[in-house]
């Protein structure tokens, strides 16, 4: 079957990413990740600064054609020319063009990712036009004849050693070159030679600014205002996206780029050019002359659509447009790190955000390759400057390639295992684990039966091969009797229901079917500091489906979960959820899924279940009635964190007793179904491992590992830590 | 500006690894002779009674001077105190290739011309970008971390230094 030897291919290739590229990119990408956390800790309100960046770029992209008409007239009247191309071929024909009228036979270039996407290179090279890449990273991949890997850091997949053979190589220098000194050095130096000897410059620019047709370039090199204002001709290519209002928009993109691309503070250099600009021109040829005369200059500014007005027209692509290129939403992601651009990313753009670009920009089947790298965990969403939902932009561009694939031929062989709302091109692997809940439940109905069966080598054989579930993961155990047939068998603790509060635990697949130990220490846990509980009947929250891009059938569970529980909001009831993936749902994308007032009431109402705890304790529910006394070494979920919500199960785990350390790794790598899957698997062994790594530290070794996601609980164990159980099992009191 | 600015000022260019040096007017060509090192070019300083030709800096700029000088000497319309930035206006006399090419940029601000923070700063420079201006916002030594690891020092200056000028 094609799935296979597709999955097979991809495995390969993401093995042979991983022993090549994995080591520089994981070092550069987790010191610019950590920097970045470090940064933002450091000085003011970065979420107001975030909320303000966002709100700008949604004026900005809802003026745009406006702000294209008035760019046009201000550049105009400074002397320049603006120019808006369809497409690729539309603007390169143009920098031709202008290359020709200028006489010019190289060309200096500045970092500009849209360049990249352009081609500008290949098109200006055969119409007989060099082209010298000035930034450094720009510069090693141009040597090395390779793509960038990264939006910001293009040469983040070759570490130092690398860069100093490929140029010892290819440029023989008398004395070989060593240090990270050594290489800068003399990168600047052949890089400037071809600086002074350039005629035409060209930039890109990260903000054009329409009242005064002004470009904004935020770099650290300085290549960019050499390249701007050596050569007498200046090019600026830009996206379309890229048009600001004014300067008075600027003050919180120039606060928040350079923390999110590489943790500073602000960056070295913000040119604020409003060309063509009054500095003299330079001649190198004429070296004891004064400078020449600034009416010299000529300025051209290429506006590129290609695709991004589509984008702007699709309710679901358009915020790809608020996107200011800073890389963040790839160092904060846990695959990204390991396999970086070159894996995770489409023929120009990298990391979480490439799939809006490439999808808009090049079409949707361009996302193929890498689409599924993104996992949803959400860490890119607070990493974010411009709070893009990079994960939603991933589901929605999934869902549409499963609507688009050709129906596969064995589909209707699992049509009653899977009973979704999608259409037949979803293939089989995905059909089956956005189907989770219905395989849970037969797990249970038929356990132990099940759980042998899932042990039996060749059953596994045939589950790798024909539905790409990677046999050297064990699979979950599941429970005959399930957490609600528990809790029907049982009487509530002495306690229950002296506390002026009540409510619904929800139970999830995992929780009802398999790890029902922790559904029951919830119960408990709440009983134990008075709360009445009742129990929600088991309904999929749509996660595993959304994981999927199964967007129609998640929001069908989405649904019959806000119906199951509505009656106990009606009744006054708090819904506590033990599986942080699905109070993510709730709170989060139920509001993509749900009426506004329906996701509303239940955002609002629901709560994890050691926030919940940790609200009880703070309102005087006692503390001792907990268990404590153990050292653990705690794993917060992935989207529990991006929630702000671990912070609550440490400070219960430590009011119960129990002495902390926590992991800081962005996520586990299981990531719901990602690590089941034979083609990641190994990707997701390599993220695992930084997680092992941290709580193989003597700080953490020894200690009772615990983790709140049932995927994490799943990767470690596979991680080989005995038990993992969800924290509240740490603090629940005995008993039935 | 209050004395209290001009420190905080003074404590961000040293945050953003620019040493500082307070001088008055009437000090400053001889501060200059102290600070540069030689070969310098530099472009007028705009600052009364004060003229770059009682000092060793070498005007106007030439392109063999950009490229000989050890040191670039310029005016800074104006600092940013929370960040340590100077703004250096793109200028008909070269202000902006003499504070790039040289290794060594000594920028000279007047204590007067301080903003609180990018927010005042973009007040102004809103005005005068509209009018067809250019300024760089420049904070400290340019610097990469392409090659491996962090190195100052690429196409623009290693070493950068202030002289504020306490005019009264």
């Amino acid at each position: 079957m094609s799935g296979e030897s597709t999955r097979a291919a991809k495995a390969a290739r993401i093995r042979a990413l991983l022993e090549t590229e994995g080591d520089a990119v994981h070092e550069n990408t987790t010191h610019l990740n950590r920097v970045r956390y470090e940064a933002n800790a450091a000085g003011g309100d970065i979420d107001a600064l975030r909320a303000e960046a966002r709100a700008i770029k949604e004026d900005a992209i809802e003026r745009l054609p406006e702000l294209v008409e008035r760019v046009r007239e201000t550049v105009a009247a400074n002397g320049g020319e603006v120019y808006v191309a369809d497409d690729a071929a539309d603007a390169n024909a143009y920098i031709e063009r202008v290359c020709d009228d200028a006489d010019a036979d190289s060309v200096v270039k500045s970092k500009s990712m849209t360049t990249e996407e352009l081609g500008v290179n290949d098109a200006l090279l055969d119409a007989g036009v060099d082209v010298h890449e000035t930034d450094l990273g720009e510069f090693v991949v141009q040597v090395a004849d390779e793509a960038p890997s990264h939006l910001v850091g293009p040469a983040i997949h070759k570490s130092r050693e690398e860069i100093t053979a490929l140029f010892n190589e290819v440029f023989d220098p008398d004395v070989p070159l060593e240090t990270a000194a050594d290489l800068t050095r003399f990168a600047r130096d052949h890089v400037g030679e071809r600086i002074e000897r350039a005629d035409v410059g060209m930039t890109g620019a990260n903000f054009v600014l329409a009242d005064s047709g002004s470009i904004a370039l935020v770099t650290n090199e300085g290549n960019a205002r050499k390249c701007a204002v050596t050569p007498d001709t200046h090019v600026a290519v830009a996206g379309v996206e890229k048009l600001l209002p004014s300067a008075a928009d600027l003050p919180p993109f120039a606060e928040l780029i350079a923390k999110a691309a590489g943790g500073q503070d602000v960056a070295t250099y913000l040119s604020l050019l409003t060309p063509p600009v009054d500095s003299p021109t330079i001649d190198f040829d004429a070296p004891d002359e004064p400078l020449g005369d600034p009416a010299d200059r000529s300025f051209h500014l290429v506006l590129v659509d290609n695709g991004r007005l589509d984008m702007r027209e699709d309710d679901q692509l358009r915020e790809t447009l608020y996107c200011i290129r800073c890389g963040a939403c790839g160092n904060s992601c846990a695959n990204f790190q390991h396999v970086g651009g070159h894996a995770f990313g489409g023929e120009t753009y990298t990391g979480g955000i490439a799939t809006g670009w490439e999808a808009g920009i090049r079409g949707e089947d361009a996302t193929d390759d890498f689409n599924d790298l993104c996992t949803g965990c959400s860490r890119c969403v607070d990493a974010c400057p411009v709070e893009i939902d990079i994960p939603w932009i991933n589901t929605v561009v999934r869902d549409r390639r499963n609507r688009g694939a050709d129906p596969d031929a064995f589909d209707h062989l699992v049509s009653g295992l899977t009973p979704d709302d999608d259409p037949a091109g979803v293939d089989l692997q995905k059909r089956l684990f956005g189907n989770f809940g219905t395989l849970a439940r037969l797990g249970s109905e038929t356990a132990p039966l099940s759980n042998w069966l899932s042990r039996r080598a060749p059953v596994r054989a045939a589950m790798d091969r024909w539905l790409g579930v990677d046999r050297r993961r064990d699979l979950p155990t599941f429970e005959r009797e399930t957490l609600a047939d528990w809790f029907a068998a049982r009487d509530p603790l002495p306690s229950a229901g002296t506390a002026d509060r009540a409510a619904v635990l929800y139970p999830d697949a995992y929780t009802n079917y398999a790890l029902t130990e922790r559904g029951k220490a919830a119960v408990r846990t709440l009983e134990v500091l008075g709360v009445d509980v009742t129990l929600a009947p088991c309904h999929e929250s749509g996660r595993a489906p959304l994981s999927q891009g199964m967007i129609e059938t998640a929001r069908t569970q989405a649904e019959r979960v806000s119906d199951a529980l509505a009656p106990a909001l009606d009744d006054g009831r708090d819904v506590v959820v033990v599986e942080p993936s699905d109070v993510a749902m709730f709170r989060g994308e139920y509001e993509k899924l749900l009426d506004d007032a329906t996701h509303e009431r239940l955002a609002a109402n629901s709560y994890e279940i050691m926030e919940y705890v940790y609200g009880l304790l703070e309102n005087g529910a006692d503390a001792d009635a907990l268990v404590g006394g153990d050292d653990v070494a705690y794993h917060g979920h992935c989207q529990q964190r991006t929630l702000d919500l671990a912070g609550y199960t440490e400070a219960v785990l430590r009011r119960a007793g129990h002495d902390v350390v926590t992991s800081d790794v962005e996520c586990c790598g299981m990531a719901g179904s990602f690590g089941y899957k034979s083609e990641y698997y190994e990707l997701s062994m390599d993220v695992g491992a930084d997680l092992r790594e941290q709580f193989e530290r003597p700080d953490a070794a020894g200690r009772r590992v615990a983790a709140s996601g049932a995927s994490c609980h799943e990767q470690l164990l596979a991680l080989a830590f005995d038990g993992v159980p969800h924290p509240v099992e740490l603090v629940a009191p005995g008993g039935r | 500006m209050t004395v209290r600015e001009v420190s905080r000022f003074e404590s961000s260019l040293d945050a953003a690894g620019v040493a500082a040096t307070r001088v008055e007017a009437a000090d400053l060509a001889d501060a200059l002779d102290r600070l540069v090192e030689p070969p310098a070019v530099g472009v007028p300083l705009g600052i009364d009674g004060v003229s770059l030709d009682e000092t060793v800096v070498e005007t106007p700029p030439t392109p063999r001077r950009l490229k000989r000088a050890e040191t670039g000497v310029t005016p800074v319309a104006a600092g940013v105190v929370e960040h340590g930035t100077f703004v250096l206006r793109s200028d008909a006399n070269g202000s902006e290739p003499v504070s790039l090419y040289p290794p060594t940029h000594v920028g000279v601000v007047r204590a007067s011309d301080l903003h609180a923070d990018f927010t005042a700063a973009f007040d102004e420079l809103e005005g005068s970008l509209a009018g067809g201006e250019s300024a760089i916002l420049a904070t400290g030594a340019s610097a990469t971390a392409d090659m491996g690891e962090l190195v100052h020092g690429v196409h623009g200056p290693r070493t950068v230094r202030a002289v504020l000028v306490e005019d009264r």
